[in-house]
């Protein structure tokens, strides 16, 4: 099956428990982890997670409501955006 | 991973940070198909088809937005010339067809909808006249409906007796709507083009297919950013930033012009 492929994107002061908060529910939806960054940028914990969301029935809005809750609960901005707009980006 | 951590941040930076959006979407719908000589026949024909391609447009452009994490601001539809598609029509139909595109518009959940206007570069036919006679009470009674007017071409030269016209008009619509904000969304032209997406003077071209999408992209906050970011460039080397980043943000735009022509199947013209 083809790869349905998401960046996660975390951007928030370092704390306990971020990358477990994240992929717990990244893993409720059914949704493989296939690479992870991180390091602190500019002062800032900055995580990315490209995740495959293709064996997820979850839609992107999903997974972002999901989210929602994380950020107000631990302070953190968290976008979840398609690959394509990277690929479309960066890449000719 | 495929892509290094400053090419995502740098994506995820212009959306959060910088202001960077997609403008507007507008798709272009042909009235052609719609033209009765029964002004309630005619009406309801617009407004199915405006409302029912407009709610789609709005809908998908959501689920974009959620897909990519771009906000997109303006959902905008343009139409075909309304001075065209009334010819046949009684005297008041231009007034009566605008209403149907206003209630379309709010109805659909779109932000503008131009093409409330008339070529007439060489000469008024009784249906141009018509309607430019129309503007000020057009303009006063409708909130999301869009007007133009082309009275000049280099080929043609200047249509004096619609300018003459167009003074008094004017006027009238200043005085008719409050502050008057009636003007803002009337737009007049010499060499209009042969379709045009821009609000207020947008229309959907006669040589137009039945549908055209047209995507409209942001990014002075991005472009600010990145010359903050160089202070210390030559302007070659500025010059150089700032091609790359409006190359960025055009590709994005780009990107969701196709994603959105992808979900969209056109029905056949039938």
């Amino acid at each position: 099956m083809p790869k349905d492929l998401v960046f996660i994107t975390v951007i928030g002061k370092d704390q306990k428990g971020i990358i477990a908060r994240i992929s717990n529910a990244v893993f409720k939806h059914n949704i493989n982890i296939e690479d992870l960054n991180q390091k602190v940028m500019d002062g800032y914990f900055v995580m990315t997670m490209l995740a495959d969301m293709a064996d997820s029935r979850a839609s992107i809005g999903d997974i972002k409501k999901e989210f929602a809750e994380i950020e107000k609960q631990m302070d953190l901005n968290i976008q979840v955006q398609h690959e394509n707009i990277f690929k479309a980006m960066h890449r000719v | 991973m495929e892509y290094s951590l400053d090419e995502v941040m740098e994506t995820v930076r212009m959306t959060l940070y910088h202001n960077f959006d997609i403008r507007t979407v507008t798709l272009g719908i042909n009235l052609k198909d719609c033209i009765d000589t029964d002004i309630g026949i005619f009406k309801s024909n617009v407004y199915n088809k405006v409302t029912e391609y407009g709610k789609r447009l709005v809908q998908e452009a959501g689920e974009i937005e959620d897909k990519y994490g771009i906000p997109i601001i303006n959902k905008r539809v343009s139409v075909t010339p309304v001075s065209l598609i009334v010819e046949s029509c009684k005297e008041d139909a231009p007034l009566e067809i605008a209403g149907a595109l206003d209630m379309a518009a709010r109805d659909a959940n779109i932000d503008f909808i131009g093409g409330y206007g008339a070529l007439v570069q060489k000469g008024m036919t009784r249906a141009d006249s018509r309607l430019i006679d129309s503007l000020p009470e057009m303009l006063s009674s409708t909130e999301r409906v869009c007007a133009f007017l082309n009275v000049a071409s280099t080929v043609s030269g200047m249509n004096m007796d619609a300018i003459i016209k167009l003074g008094n008009i004017l006027k009238d619509i200043a005085s008719k709507t409050e502050n008057g904000i009636g003007c803002t969304k009337f737009a007049v032209f010499s060499n209009a083009p042969e379709d045009n997406p821009f609000m207020a003077g947008a229309f959907h071209g006669v040589g137009e297919p039945d549908f055209s999408l047209n995507i409209g992209i942001s990014g002075p906050g991005v472009v600010r950013s990145v010359v903050e970011k160089n202070r210390d460039c030559d302007l070659t080397g500025l010059s150089e930033v700032i091609k790359r980043t409006a190359f960025k943000i055009t590709r994005a735009g780009e990107l969701i012009g196709r994603e959105q022509l992808q979900i969209w199947t056109y029905p056949s013209a039938s």
